[in-house]
């Protein structure tokens, strides 16, 4: 067995990996320096339990309501053979697709493994792609994957690929709305990072059929309702610069063992269940060995990982823990009371702080000189 | 963000309690403000679930949808809240500033309406957008109070882009403009964790207050999102009762549940708004806060008056390049103008200018104050002074300024050196082309500040240049010449 392969199933301990979707391989981007989570994802452990047994369980929920108006938007594209999805594409992107079939994926008949499901994506993807026309095909639910650290990730994206122009083309649906030509910035590169999840597994997939990654196209199409109603509208995205993060950061996930050699060998972040599946590690013992680990919290943790609180409660203290443009602002100064030393003249500057210990303390100075007397 | 904020907060971690970043309220605090607090289902683009509004603390008005995917409970929500509303515009139209010069009328009130957080600002845009363009005759009529109210909800959302304007704010903002907390501006976003940082209640600190408010169950989301735990235990459950009820006695209890539900979802947050107005009010203004709300009186005056007359102007679903060019470019000098008027009201916002080295404080080493400047066709009064200071100037001759004490007398800078700087004086002297008035120019060892002018003031390179970008990575939507047209009043809302 591959070591760095079984050095993280040990680090997992006994549970399964924990599986990965678009949206936890979108979120390996959202804090590529941290070295915790990166070893935590690669390694396949489930970090909202970890951070519930160290005390500081993450809020992620999902409201019904949304979750709902999420599966009728795409239950009504994809209706009648995704007859809305087609018009659109022809008439909102001008696609020249010719008369098309619907082919689910997910319909293999029985529960079919994911291995099973994946073999049956690429045997129809290649005839597609082999063939000189467009094959004239809308897939839906491809089976895809992504080899993570080791691991293949397999991705079960409820989105539709065809093929026009010699090209495959992603389909996200989304169900947050474009009104007047805006949709809201946060969800829009959400929905942009996760589309290119996908066309980086398309194009694995495709590479191991022998076609080059342009076999599928950086622009992807994303439907949302339009204004205040249910009908769909369709954009083209294009998702190169979240193509190159996304290498970038899965790439470094494979190249762990610099920070695995430096760990302790017995680490592990197994919660030791029972047999009625409750976690028995003791807390502390947990918190010392996610301690040995580096992380680098921001605030931004708190919308992209379920280790955030915790990671919070560790850098109290420290000016990332308020912000990069904070930090930065205070010329990357890690350590409040260093902050506040240096400002009063009470902490000598250390090499490299002369000039930010200035700015400090004439920042002090005028804001003790206005402030005086003002309660 | 500077280093004086930065510098606030991580004063405000070791205190335990937020640091003020201003030495007054730059925020003009309406006498009867109307305080709104929306929520909206999750998942829809604009589906009202309910509100709480009012101008007076003790008698918060509830309004609630029983089914908010329902078109007319919807057309019937939104029908309450124009009445509410709109008797509150109105309001502010009956009296006549009487103090106000030239031949302009100017109403003595404008409408003040306060919302939690940039949620609300962005629930108030949405609900204009979808109720302005409704009429109240053909297919699908509205009551004909709907479109007014998606008029005004629209010109409040415009004028809360202005630098400076105060008739529709977003009280986190506002607080995170006066006040440094001990967490990052992410979690500045929640009004509760934020009030408990500036004004924690008990004999807690900032940082346990707001560990507190970041509990869902003992402090509810502000809004317009709704907990997600609440939406799948307590709202759904309720929804689905008053659907279910067969009977009006059934449906009458459903809804008082229903109802109770949301107001305690709700309560807390209209609570902590008139907290945090009460709060802005114990701080003096600004001198120039009434200048700016005059002139957003000024604005709401045009605008109800051009209303009434039927000449208002269309409010398109976008703007032409030409008018969004145009728009940008007047908040630019807006924001410009804005930053320069609180430098003068305020010596920690002066600070930001002298840390940039825009503005200096010093003490007057020498003056001239009869030098005449014969150069021209007739001789005048430009006195020099000069003024010693340790603040990092940053300045070229020829630069205008102005002091904040001399607010009349124009500043131009003859020259720069490491430690002092010249000032050539015009203006604000008195009458005499050979002698200043007393006290009109700076004497030797005054000390004094001068900083950028309210209206030549220009900021660098803050303009975004966003008309390359697609909407989709944050620019501008793609321009399409807009036509009023019948179809917008029956435009699906589902
Ligand atoms: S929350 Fe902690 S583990 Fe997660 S990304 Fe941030 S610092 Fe890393």
């Amino acid at each position: 067995m591959d070591p760095l392969v079984d050095r993280l199933d040990r680090i997992r301990g006994t549970v399964a990996p924990r599986n990965h979707n678009a949206r936890t391989i979108a979120a390996l981007t959202s804090n590529p320096g941290c070295g915790r989570r990166g070893l935590m994802d690669a390694a396949g452990v489930n970090k909202g339990a970890v951070a519930g047994q160290l005390g500081f369980p993450a809020g992620f929920g999902q409201s019904r309501f949304a979750i709902a108006r999420g599966n009728a938007f795409e239950a009504q594209v994809k209706a009648d053979g995704a007859a809305e999805l087609l018009q659109l594409l022809r008439d909102r992107l001008g696609l020249a697709i010719p008369e098309v079939a619907y082919d689910d994926l997910s319909n293999v008949g029985g529960n079919a493994s994911r291995e099973v499901r994946y073999a049956r994506t690429k045997a129809l993807l290649a005839r597609a792609a082999s063939e000189r026309d467009d094959a004239g095909t809308l897939f839906d639910h491809p089976m895809l994957r992504l080899e993570i650290a080791g691991y293949y990730a397999y991705l079960e994206p409820d989105l539709i690929a065809f093929r026009a122009g010699g090209k495959f083309h992603v389909v996200e649906i989304k169900s947050f709305a474009v009104i007047d030509g805006q949709a809201d910035p946060g969800k829009t590169a959400a929905a942009a990072t996760q589309s290119a999840v996908y066309v980086m597994a398309m194009r694995e997939l495709l590479a191991e059929l022998g076609h080059p990654p342009e076999s599928v196209s950086h622009d992807v199409v994303l439907v949302c309702p339009e204004n205040f109603a249910n009908r769909p509208t369709a954009t083209l995205v294009d998702v190169r610069k979240q193509l190159t993060v996304l290498r970038r950061q899965l790439s470094r996930l494979t190249r762990l063992e610099s920070i695995l050699d430096a760990l302790p060998a017995g680490l592990s972040f197994d919660l030791a269940y029972d047999s009625d599946q409750q976690a028995t590690r003791p807390a502390d013992e947990l918190r010392k060995a996610v301690s040995t680990i580096d992380a680098r919290y921001s605030p931004d943790c708190l919308g992209t990982c379920e280790m955030a609180f915790f990671c919070r409660d560790e850098s109290a203290g420290s000016t990332s823990a308020l912000g990069r443009s904070v930090r930065d602002d205070l010329g990357g100064v890690e350590s409040i009371g260093t902050v506040l030393g240096l400002a009063r003249g009470t902490l000598t500057p250390g090499a490299g702080q002369e000039e930010i210990a200035g700015l400090l303390r004439f920042a002090h100075k005028l804001r003790t000189e206005c402030l005086d007397g003002i309660g | 963000m500077s280093i004086l904020t930065a510098l606030a907060r991580a004063e405000a971690v070791e205190s335990g309690r937020a640091q003020p970043l201003t030495t007054v309220r730059h925020t003009h605090v309406a006498e009867r403000p109307l305080v709104l607090v929306p929520l909206s289902l999750a998942g829809e683009a604009a589906a009202p679930l309910a509100a709480i509004v009012g101008t007076d603390p003790g008698e918060p008005r509830l309004l609630v949808v029983a089914n908010p995917r329902d078109r007319t409970q919807r057309f019937d929500f939104v029908a309450e809240l124009a009445r509410v509303v709109l008797s509150y515009v109105d309001g502010c139209a009956r009296s006549v500033d009487t103090g106000a010069g030239g031949t302009k009328l100017r109403y003595a009130e404008a409408p003040q309406v306060i919302v939690p957080n940039r949620g609300g600002v962005e629930f108030v845009r949405l609900l204009g957008r979808s109720t302005r363009f409704r009429r109240p005759f053909g297919p699908y009529p509205v009551h004909r109070t709907v479109p007014i109210l998606g008029q005004w909800l629209t010109f409040l959302r415009e004028r809360a882009d202005h630098p400076g304007s105060s008739m529709l704010l977003a009280m986190t903002s506002v607080l995170s403009e006066h006040w440094a907390t001990g967490q990052s501006g992410l979690e500045d976003a929640n009004l509760a964790a934020l009030l408990g940082w500036i004004d924690p209640p008990g004999d807690l600190d900032g940082a346990g207050a707001a560990a507190l408010a970041e509990d869902p169950l003992r402090s509810p989301p502000a809004g317009p999102s709704t907990d997600p735990t609440f939406d799948n235990e307590i709202l759904a459950p309720a929804l689905a009762a008053v659907a279910r009820s067969i009977d009006d006695f059934a449906r009458e209890r459903a809804l008082a549940a229903l109802t109770a539900a949301v107001a305690d979802q709700m309560r807390p947050t209209w609570d902590l708004t008139w907290q945090a107005v009460r709060l802005l009010r114990t701080r003096p203004a600004g001198a120039s806060v009434e200048t700016r709300w005059a002139m957003d009186r000024d604005v709401f005056t045009m605008y109800h008056m051009a209303l009434a007359e039927g000449t208002a102007l269309p409010q398109p679903r976008r703007d032409s390049a030409v008018a969004a060019a145009g728009r940008l470019d007047r908040l630019e000098r807006e924001q410009a103008r804005y930053d320069a008027q609180r430098a003068l009201d305020d010596p920690l916002v002066m600070a930001e200018f002298r840390l940039s080295g825009e503005a200096f404080t010093g003490t007057v080493v020498a003056a001239s104050p009869n030098r005449v400047d014969t150069s021209g066709k007739k001789a005048a009064l430009r006195p020099h002074i000069t003024v010693q200071t340790d603040d990092p100037v940053r300045l070229e001759p020829g630069a205008h300024l102005v002091s904040p004490a001399r607010l009349a007398q124009q500043a131009t800078v003859v020259s720069v050196s490491s430690v002092d700087v010249v000032l050539e004086l015009s203006k604000g002297m008195g009458r005499s082309t050979k002698q200043p008035a007393p006290g009109s120019v700076p004497e030797v060892g005054d000390r004094v500040t001068y900083g950028p002018v309210t209206d030549a003031y220009q900021p660098p390179g803050r303009f975004p240049s966003r008309d390359d970008t697609p909407w989709t990575h944050g620019g501008p939507p793609p321009v399409i010449e807009y036509h009023a047209s019948d179809n917008d009043a029956v435009e699906d809302w589902s």
